[in-house]
């Protein structure tokens, strides 16, 4: 009685698992220095990360999240990047084949923190939203790393037309 | 009272087990999709329901000719269902002169109903992660069932 009792356990097990990890996310990994200095700051060491797919079920995302996305050009390839824009924001590009680019209906602009070292929307443009699996909320390892992700935007790449209104704001003031 | 709360807890545990084995059916497997709207006329009408398969896409195994499940681009809230034209590297005439080639990791989708569909030729090549399924056959309304594969 008690291996058939093992097998049937291992059976319902592994979807409970697969569900979970389906809707509230995961640790991964971050490979690469596209993300410094937010992730992998140093060479030697490699982040884990927790991946929260809850946070982005209904594609509410933000600007300054760090978020993984399924690459557009290797479907098998996840990448992880900073929300730069969102829809209907205007970006002064870094290297792009326009200089200003407004974003389109349902897409984001996404770049890296390491900025000329990163495969980012400066070299394939605007990415669907729909692409976005789940948003960076944590460093879970290694323990001196321990912390969580802020949203954050560097001054220089905040989107055009915020720039401008604030601008505004500051002549009315 | 204390047998009571524990066939509750009980039966929530079923509840769950099974729960989450439908979903990696439905979400690794297979599953049914109801159907709206003209663009896939005449080939797939309105309220028609579609049994579709995720391991091709899984495995990425689209080919010219399947008829997809994908993630619209522009919204992502919203499914669309086309027919796939062109795979990376092959070149797409659009308009009368102009032709496009499809760039890697993306597919030209466009719907069977041209008159009437919104698809690639409105919003470019679609990247393959927004692709959901393939769609394999119809199986209702009953008088109507047949397969959409080649």
């Amino acid at each position: 009685m008690k291996i058939p009792n093992f097998f049937k356990n291992i059976i319902f097990g592994i979807p409970i698992g697969i569900t979970i990890i389906d809707c509230f996310g995961y640790v991964a990994r971050v490979d690469g220095i596209s993300m410094q200095p937010a992730l992998n700051p140093d060479r030697t060491q490699t982040d884990y990360v927790f991946l929260n797919k809850w946070a982005v079920k209904s594609y509410q995302i933000q600007r300054g999240d760090i978020i993984s996305l399924i690459s557009p050009k290797d479907p098998a390839q996840k990448i992880i990047k900073r929300v730069v824009g969102v829809e209907g924001d205007i970006i002064a590009t870094l290297g792009y084949k326009k200089e200003i680019v407004r974003v389109p209906e349902g897409h984001c602009w996404i770049e890296g923190d390491h900025t000329g070292h990163s495969m980012d929307s400066n070299n394939f443009g605007p990415v669907s939203v729909g692409l976005i699996t789940a948003k960076a909320s944590c460093i879970v390892w290694p323990p001196s790393r321990w912390q969580l992700i802020q949203s954050a935007l560097p001054d220089s790449r905040v989107p055009l037309n915020l720039l401008s209104k604030s601008i505004i704001g500051l002549a009315q003031f | 009272m204390k047998k009571f709360i524990l066939s509750t807890i009980g039966s929530v545990g079923y509840i769950v087990k099974y729960g989450c084995v439908a979903h990696c059916m439905f979400e690794y497997v297979g599953d049914f999709v109801l159907c709206s709207g003209p663009s896939m006329e005449p080939t797939i009408v309105s309220d028609d329901i579609l049994l579709t398969e995720h391991i091709s896409v899984i495995r990425q195994r689209i080919s010219r000719g399947d008829v997809i499940i994908a993630k619209c681009p522009t919204n992502p809230k919203q499914q669309i269902c086309k027919r796939v034209i062109g795979l990376p590297g092959d070149k797409i005439k659009v308009g009368f002169a102009s032709s496009q080639i499809v760039p890697i990791g993306h597919v030209w989708l466009q719907g069977d109903n041209a008159g009437n569909s919104t698809d690639s030729r409105n919003y470019g090549p679609v990247p393959q992660g927004l692709i959901r399924s393939r769609a394999i056959c119809k199986v209702w309304p009953l008088k109507s069932i047949s397969t959409l594969t080649e």
